[in-house]
């Protein structure tokens, strides 16, 4: 990508992100007046930068939450989606359990999670899973379920088994559809990991909150957003570098048939 | 199995079970003979019953009885009506991937099907992804992905019912002089007079369903063939023969 078109494409959102974060401080410091309701963007930077130690000591529990449990979300996801493929009665028997898993309140079951596994990092993996499963493996299941009937009969008349047809035609026609479900479920991980939290640890960015929140220290309370915020769009782009990498072809496929004869 | 065939069915029949109903027989005691290294082009009308004949030529379903033989027993290559090259493979590693279900590994599968890509017109575009080629060009890859698995007869499913007319009549000339070099056994399946005219040795036709092999033409037009081949005058006179034959089975 060349400097120019990065520019085009980056002067919207920055424009617009300014022009927000302007605004706010004008409201903030000449109508409100009262940091403890709502701080100006400058005193919630200086806040937290004056916290750094205390964000960045938080903020590891909290990354490491949801590396693990989205980690443990994505295993758990490709095998169940790999088991429906295979098998009719495995989809019938999953598919309700996965979409009544998408409707179970985290606030309700994050306090019972600590009652039965403690404190520990256990309870906050589970509810991380919980939180990210769904997208993750009903993505999955569709992108399975939309491989081509017809491809399917080209490589059995070649003699290939069902295994080999998995892993040549069927794993790699899902990953479009994979990507689109990570990334719904990457933004759930890092919220789904602040509610545990909640819930009670020791600690981690949403225990430091509810401290922020009890001092009425509204400028920390931002800044800790603020963090979560930005681990949040880093790794959604993440999943962007991801599928750049892993799926090669799709950039041909958004620019057309450029080649022709 | 008659050494003059390479490919024979004898009395294939086909039967699909309906619940509620008798079962809907498709096929009825079909006899197809194919010699090496000829061009046998099967046409009848649709929903004649092709795609359950192609099917268990390809081995993808038993018939209910009768029986199918192919020379030197490694079944038919197979390339289906619509191109299904995998759009994440790149057009060389789509052409391999006969070779590569059948255990040969990956490099040396590369190896075998570099050579054909010239005369494919391919030459190129090795490296590059489906997506950046034209229709006629995305056939011919998947031609080649079926000439690459080295089996002893091709079947191949309209294999130009997608393309616009020009660059159809573009693709039949092109097989006709690459089957010059080759001298592959195809059955070709089509519903294209003029292409099982201009491509064919023989031709046989369908009855509507159940289906048969009502009538056999023997295309005794000279090769090589080219495009003067359409100016013959007995291209014409068996284009017309063979109309007349499926309007009466149609009828």
């Amino acid at each position: 990508m060349t400097l120019g078109r990065l520019i085009r494409m980056l002067w919207p959102p920055v424009l617009l992100a300014a022009v927000l974060i302007g605004g706010w401080q004008l409201v903030a410091e000449y109508a409100i007046k009262n940091p403890e309701v709502l701080p100006t963007p400058s005193q919630i930077v200086s806040a937290g930068w004056g916290q750094r130690r205390a964000i960045a000591h938080n903020a590891w529990p909290t990354l490491r939450e949801t590396e693990l449990g989205f980690a443990f979300s994505f295993v758990l996801a490709w095998v169940l989606a790999t088991a429906m493929d295979f098998s009719p009665a495995a989809r019938r028997a999953v598919y309700p359990l996965l979409v009544a898993s998408q409707t179970v309140p985290i606030i309700a079951i994050a306090p019972l999670f600590v009652v039965m596994f403690g404190f520990g990092i256990g309870p906050k993996i589970l509810l991380v899973a919980l939180a990210t499963f769904f997208p993750l493996a009903a993505s999955l299941a569709a992108g399975f379920a939309n491989a081509d009937a017809d491809a399917d009969r080209l490589m059995r008349s070649m003699g290939a088994s069902r295994w080999r047809i998995f892993w040549t035609m069927r794993v790699p026609g899902a990953l479009p559809f994979f990507f689109t479900g990570l990334r719904v479920a990457i933004t759930y991980a890092i919220g789904g990991a602040i509610f545990a939290e909640y819930a009670g640890a020791e600690s981690g960015l949403g225990i430091y909150l509810q401290q922020m929140q009890q001092v009425f220290r509204t400028d920390l309370v931002f800044a800790t957003v603020a963090v979560i915020a930005i681990g949040s769009v880093a790794l959604f782009t993440l999943t962007y570098l991801l599928e750049r990498w892993l799926t090669p072809w799709r950039k041909h496929e958004r620019a057309g048939r450029e080649v022709v004869r | 199995m008659t050494a003059e065939f390479l490919l024979e069915t004898r009395g294939l029949t086909h039967e699909y079970p309906r619940t509620g109903q008798p079962p809907l027989q498709v096929l009825d005691a079909l006899d197809l003979q194919v010699r090496e290294g000829e061009i046998a082009a099967v046409i009848g009308p649709s929903g004649s019953g092709k795609s359950t004949l192609l099917n268990i030529l390809a081995d993808l379903d038993k018939p209910t009885s009768g029986e199918v033989h192919v020379g030197g027993g490694r079944g038919v290559a197979y390339m289906p009506q619509k191109d299904l090259l995998f759009p994440w493979r790149t057009i060389e590693d789509n052409a391999i991937l006969g070779l590569e279900v059948a255990g040969v590994k990956k490099k040396a599968a590369r190896e075998r099907v570099a050579p054909l890509f010239e005369e494919f017109g391919l030459t190129g575009f090795e490296y590059a992804y489906p997506a950046q080629l034209s229709g006629g060009m995305r056939q011919r890859a998947a031609l080649l992905r079926t000439v690459a698995m080295d089996r002893p007869v091709l079947l191949l499913d309209e294999p130009f019912g997608a393309l616009d007319s020009l660059t159809r009549t573009q693709m039949q000339l092109w097989l006709a002089e690459t089957w010059q070099r080759h001298g592959w056994t195809i059955v070709l399946v089509t519903h294209d007079i003029r292409e099982a005219v201009f491509l064919a040795d023989s031709v046989h036709v369908l009855s509507p369903r159940p289906a048969r092999v009502t009538r056999r033409f023997e295309i005794g037009l000279p090769r090589p063939r080219n495009a003067d081949t359409f100016a013959l005058p007995e291209f014409a006179l068996l284009e017309r023969e063979l109309l007349d034959a499926l309007l009466n089975v149609s009828a």
